[in-house]
């Protein structure tokens, strides 16, 4: 720590950053200059070696999926997503609000590497000023010739233009996005075929996140030894990280992956805002298992993540303390869960609800002494039987949290009230 | 499976969220009428229509009040105290329970998932704008100013 100069995040907190005349005094679109006159398989290429990871969740290979693109020159789409909505995450927004010319540069670069010349941004309905700042930064980057009919002398087309979506969770899991951008309702399509094969229209589409787009600029400019530099060996770059609950510091932090949890809780957020200790943490959005803290040395990476039995997800570290129902935790998320559940698969839609129903009542100090069992049942039922990984997503609290605190949930049986009261 | 006119023209097709957007504009609500012009002008089957925006949430089917009121329910909102309290105080303060509207028509008060503004919590939306680290005061403060603003375009529209 100490030594790390943000890298997503360095404009952020610089007066009127969201203007293209900052962003350009700051080197912004250098990149775009130097990615246009290399042949794209190049760009690919250094993607792939820089070891970018897709930070919308699943943490795929970025220059892999560019690779999967078909070489040949049909028509193929680019979207960016931004529809950031998984509990915990607030990063998208900040890099849309304070910084859209750099996604839009990562955009058309991409767009550029694998031959599409249209491209899409779908952001969630409720970020107004998100899609003001879309749509401002995006007639700026016309008006300076980085959009439109032969960019900046290249003979490389490319348009660019948003979307908005109108209140669903769902729709931001890729094949559901590309559903809502048809005019359809946004239910999640089997895979495969995957985006890269059968995407929006039917055509190949490269789905990326705000914040992988954003590291694309600074992997062209620095190249990736640089990249791989920051980070651990397979988790590359840097991160940012969520962090919400029971910090005295709440917010967006910028660390280079593989930071232990620790670090980024006591120095970054402040540590605990009051007397009572940790008591778990959400490392990486509601989907994401939860942890004790004997994990706090943990490194923040992809792997590291894994070994413990959770996810890096999407950095949303939720911090809570003692003196917290986790029962009331593990219940507010299936309400999240049960709210979002698109339908289509019965084990989703009709297990996340069973399971808000038997939370509800043991919250309520109306659990049965089977009900854990219960619990487990009807995740069971959930977990690998449905469409799309939501599914699986939304047992996670249930199912981590019962394995932490499981004498919480009995002492909510038996004594029909909760023992942190 | 897909309608014909998804086939034929699926740009059309692709604007249909677009539309719904402008002809909620109109009343605050998506009317019958309304979802049978955006079906008539898209070449999409009503059905269709209402299927696809009954799916999401922005898009509502009933009257609301001139100002939406959507109170963040997450985790994060609730571990810092927010969530709870914050609804509990605009029930007593409106006289209304989540998804009622106020007789006067001003107010619709309603529950949500996160935000993303959980750094920010507690947070809520007004109509498009959002409010973040909300006390009870910054609420008194806000709902008697949108009260004010109610009134003068009520008077403007009088004149
Ligand atoms: C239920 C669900 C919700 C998702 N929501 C988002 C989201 O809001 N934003 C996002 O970028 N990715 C989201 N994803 C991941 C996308 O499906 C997809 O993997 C991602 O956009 C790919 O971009 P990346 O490789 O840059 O991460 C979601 C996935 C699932 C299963
Ligand atoms: S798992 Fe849930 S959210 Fe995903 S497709 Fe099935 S019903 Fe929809
Ligand atoms: S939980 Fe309320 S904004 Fe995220």
């Amino acid at each position: 720590m100490g030594s790390f100069e943000p890298i997503l995040t360095r404009n952020v907190g610089v007066p009127n950053s969201e203007h293209i005349a900052v962003y350009l005094k700051r080197g912004g679109y250098t990149a775009l200059r130097k990615a246009l006159k290399m042949p794209p398989d190049e760009l690919t290429a250094i993607v792939k070696d820089s070891g970018l990871r897709g930070r919308g969740g699943a943490g795929f290979p970025a220059g892999l999926k560019w690779g999967f693109m078909p070489k040949e020159p049909v028509t193929k789409y680019v979207c960016v997503n931004t529809d950031e909505g998984e509990p915990g995450t607030f990063k998208d927004r900040l890099l849309v609000e304070h910084d859209p010319h750099s996604i839009v540069e990562g955009v058309i670069i991409a767009s550029y590497a694998v031959g599409a010349h249209r491209a899409f941004v779908y952001i969630r309905g409720e970020f107004f000023l998100g899609v003001k700042r879309w749509i401002k930064a995006i007639e700026e980057a016309y008006a300076h010739g980085f959009l439109g009919k032969d960019i900046l002398d290249s003979g490389f087309d490319l348009d660019l233009s948003v979307h908005r979506g109108a209140g669903a969770y769902i729709c931001g899991e890729e094949t559901a996005l590309i559903n809502s951008l048809e005019g359809k309702r946004g239910e999640p399509r089997m895979k495969p075929p995957y985006p890269a094969q059968i995407g929006l229209w039917n055509e190949p589409t490269l789905v990326h996140n705000v914040e992988t787009l954003a590291n694309v600029p600074h992997i062209v400019n620095n190249g990736a030894d640089w990249y791989r530099s920051i980070g651990t060996e397979r988790s590359t770059g840097p991160k940012l990280f969520c962090v919400s609950g029971h910090v005295r510091r709440p917010g967006n932090y910028e660390v280079p992956l593989g930071t232990p949890l620790r670090t980024i809780i006591e120095e970054h957020a402040g540590g605990m805002r009051g007397d009572r200790p940790l008591k778990a943490v959400i490392p990486g959005g509601a989907s994401t298992p939860m942890l004790t803290p004997e994990h706090l040395d943990i490194p923040m990476d992809f792997e590291s993540l894994v070994e413990v039995g959770s996810m890096l997800g999407t950095g949303a570290v939720v911090v809570i303390e003692e003196g917290t129902c986790m029962v009331e935790v593990a219940r507010r998320l299936m309400d999240f869960f049960a709210h979002e559940s698109c339908g289509q698969c019965t084990p989703c839609r009709m297990g996340t609800r069973r399971l808000k129903e038997v939370l509800t009542r043991i919250v309520k100090g109306k659990g049965k002494p089977d009900d854990l069992d219960l619990l487990e049942t009807i995740s069971a039922g959930i977990f690998g039987h449905t469409l799309c990984p939501m599914g699986d997503a939304a047992v996670n609290p249930v199912l981590s949290s019962l394995k932490h605190f499981r004498d919480e949930y009995e002492h909510h049986i038996q004594y029909k009230r909760c023992k942190e009261a | 499976m897909a309608t014909d006119a998804y086939v034929l023209d699926p740009a059309k097709r692709s604007r249909l969220l677009t539309a719904l957007y402008i002809a909620q504009e109109q009343e605050g609500y998506l009317t019958p009428e309304a979802l049978k012009r955006v079906a008539e002008r898209l070449d999409v089957p009503e059905a269709e229509v209402y299927s696809t925006a009954s799916f999401y949430t922005l898009f509502r089917t009933e009257p609301v009040g001139q100002y939406v009121i959507q109170v963040c329910t997450g985790l994060s909102c609730y571990l810092v105290g927010g969530a709870e309290r914050l609804v509990d105080y605009l029930e007593q303060k409106l006289g209304v329970k989540p998804g009622e509207t106020t007789p006067d028509g001003l107010f619709t008060l309603q529950t949500v998932q996160c935000l993303a503004s959980c750094g920010t919590a507690p947070a809520m939306r007004v109509n498009d704008e959002l409010y973040e680290n909300l006390t009870a005061e910054k609420v008194d403060v806000l709902i008697d100013q949108l009260k004010v603003r109610a009134e003068r375009w009520a008077a403007l529209n009088r004149s």
